[in-house]
């Protein structure tokens, strides 16, 4: 109990000095402000910001973009991965093309998806799928691997169907590799999502944080940024919490 | 007059790999078992024990042979068994309850009344307070009880025990044996049991095979004298501690052969 105070407080007081120290670098001169502006100026702008109603609506647009990717990535890749376990060779022959495809840079897809689907919401939308999809599958294909071939063997000798043992045996196993797959996805999903805005968007924090950097008006990027970063532990924490209930349920 | 042969093996032999690299696990091995009887099988390491059951069990096939219970045959026909092995295979998310029955609702039986079914076996087995429990929080011994009542709930006459207690330690062993033999004479059922230790394989069975390696090939058969249930000083009996020598003997000497 001690211990776990301790570490709260060393992780809010490092926070906290980090604030201190970044407000009164910028006031002493210690950091140019123009660049890194200051806590307090940067929450100002982030108040007139909230107040016009722009910021609400950005962080719901990019938050929007990346949990639906984020879904449709993860629900797909993961169906996709667990599939594999009803027919080996066919799991052989994907098993190269996700490698390959993990590796392929889809971020540098970004200016050929906004040509194809335009700049609205749907490329921001499937540049986070293609972020989380194969990664999910990667998980996926990895947990169905390590089900137990013992275990295997005690359901076929119950008489259980193909079926019931995908469902009772092999889909448990995996979800821990599918869990751990969620927290590098929802990451992965927001970076797609902010480059997509970054490429060409009407709305969005990574809008927001181009259309700063444009005009100089630095303290609204580090609003984006900031704001950014709020957002994806947020959703992070809410990974989290799914995670529980996924292996509680299990 | 005695039962007609219940469980009937005959002329099983299997190979694994082909050509040049192909070895022999089993070799012609035939034998049978009347219903309610308790046969133990020992025999060195490799000698193809754990591969019969698998094919008794229907999950692979024989080369040649054919095996029958009650006249049907068993060959690739998984789910006529109860099946247990060393290993307790308790689904690890699953509480002692789900997994106790398991056989019973993978054939849609509800939980509830699975439960319900299973609760005399549980009584027996000392499992009533942990049903709730996931098997990491039980101990080796309490896991494989659970084991055990699942293989119960399997339904089947015919059980393929496959060195269920072989991790346990001596006393935890010889709670579950004594349990075990117990259960089986009050359910009546028919056990096929493989050990490496030859006191178990005379405190349990109605019968014993001993088995060679390389390839597996029964090598002696032996009907225990004694009444059941046993206790361990029953294996002080002349006629048991002959018949112990024995198998010993013929044990040392297909270790000595496979060693060749």
């Amino acid at each position: 109990m001690k211990s776990k105070t301790f570490v709260q407080v060393w992780r809010w007081g490092l926070l906290i000095t980090l604030i201190v120290l970044w407000e009164a670098g910028s006031r002493t001169g210690f950091i140019d402000p123009f660049f890194f502006s200051s806590p307090t100026q940067i929450f100002r702008t982030a108040v007139v910001k909230w107040q016009s109603g722009q910021l609400p609506g950005d962080i719901a647009y990019t938050a929007s973009s990346t949990l639906l990717g984020f879904i449709l990535g993860t629900i797909t890749g993961s169906v996709l991965g667990l599939m594999f376990w009803f027919s080996r060779p066919i799991a052989m022959v994907a098993e190269p093309w996700l490698i390959v495809l993990n590796a392929l840079p889809k971020l540098a897809l970004a200016p050929v998806l906004v040509i194809l689907t335009g700049i609205g919401f749907t490329s921001k939308v499937i540049l986070a799928f293609l972020m989380t999809v194969v990664v999910a599958a990667m998980s996926a294909y990895g947990g169905v691997q390590t089900v137990d071939p013992a275990l295997q063997t005690l359901l076929v000798s119950l008489g259980a169907t193909r079926f019931q043992t995908f469902c009772r045996l092999v889909v448990p196993s995996a979800m821990p590799s599918i869990i751990t797959g969620l927290r590098v996805n929802i990451a992965l999903a927001m970076a797609g999502s902010i480059v997509g805005e970054f490429i060409a968007s009407d709305r969005g924090l990574g809008r927001m944080i181009v259309y700063a950097g444009t005009i100089f008006d630095l303290p609204l990027v580090w609003v984006g940024v900031t704001v950014l970063s709020i957002v994806s532990v947020v959703m992070y924490a809410g990974v989290v919490l799914l995670e529980r209930i996924l292996l509680r349920a299990t | 007059m005695p039962d007609l042969p219940y469980l009937t093996v005959d002329g099983v032999s299997k190979h694994f790999g082909a050509g040049d690299h192909a070895v022999a696990a089993l070799d012609t091995v035939s034998f049978s078992l009347e219903r309610g009887k308790f046969l133990s099988i020992l025999g060195p390491s490799g000698c193809g024990k754990t591969t019969l059951f698998n094919i008794i069990a229907g999950l692979i096939p024989p080369d040649q042979g054919t095996v029958t219970l009650n006249g049907h045959s068993l060959v690739m026909n998984p789910g006529l068994t109860g099946y247990m092995l060393q290993r307790d295979l308790l689904l690890p998310w699953r509480t002692i309850a789900d997994n106790i029955t398991l056989p019973r609702t993978l054939k849609g039986v509800k939980p509830s009344a699975a439960l319900q079914d299973a609760s005399d076996d549980i009584r027996a087995c000392g499992l009533e307070g942990m049903l709730r429990r996931k098997p990491d929080e039980l101990s080796g011994g309490q896991r494989q009880r659970a084991a055990l009542v699942r293989t119960f709930q399997t339904g089947k006459e015919l059980l393929l025990m496959d060195e269920p207690f072989g991790a346990l330690d001596p006393i935890t062993r010889l709670h579950l044996q004594q349990l075990l033999m117990r259960l089986c004479l009050t359910k009546g059922l028919t056990v096929l049991f493989v050990t490496h230790d030859v006191d178990e394989a005379l405190l349990l069975s109605d019968e014993v095979l001993v088995m060679g390696s390389s390839p597996g090939r029964i090598v002696a058969r032996y009907t225990l004298p004694q009444e059941k249930p046993r206790s361990l000083p029953t294996l002080a009996l002349p006629a048991l501690t002959a018949m112990k020598a024995d198998i010993l003997t013929l044990l040392d000497e297909e270790d000595v052969d496979d060693e060749k």
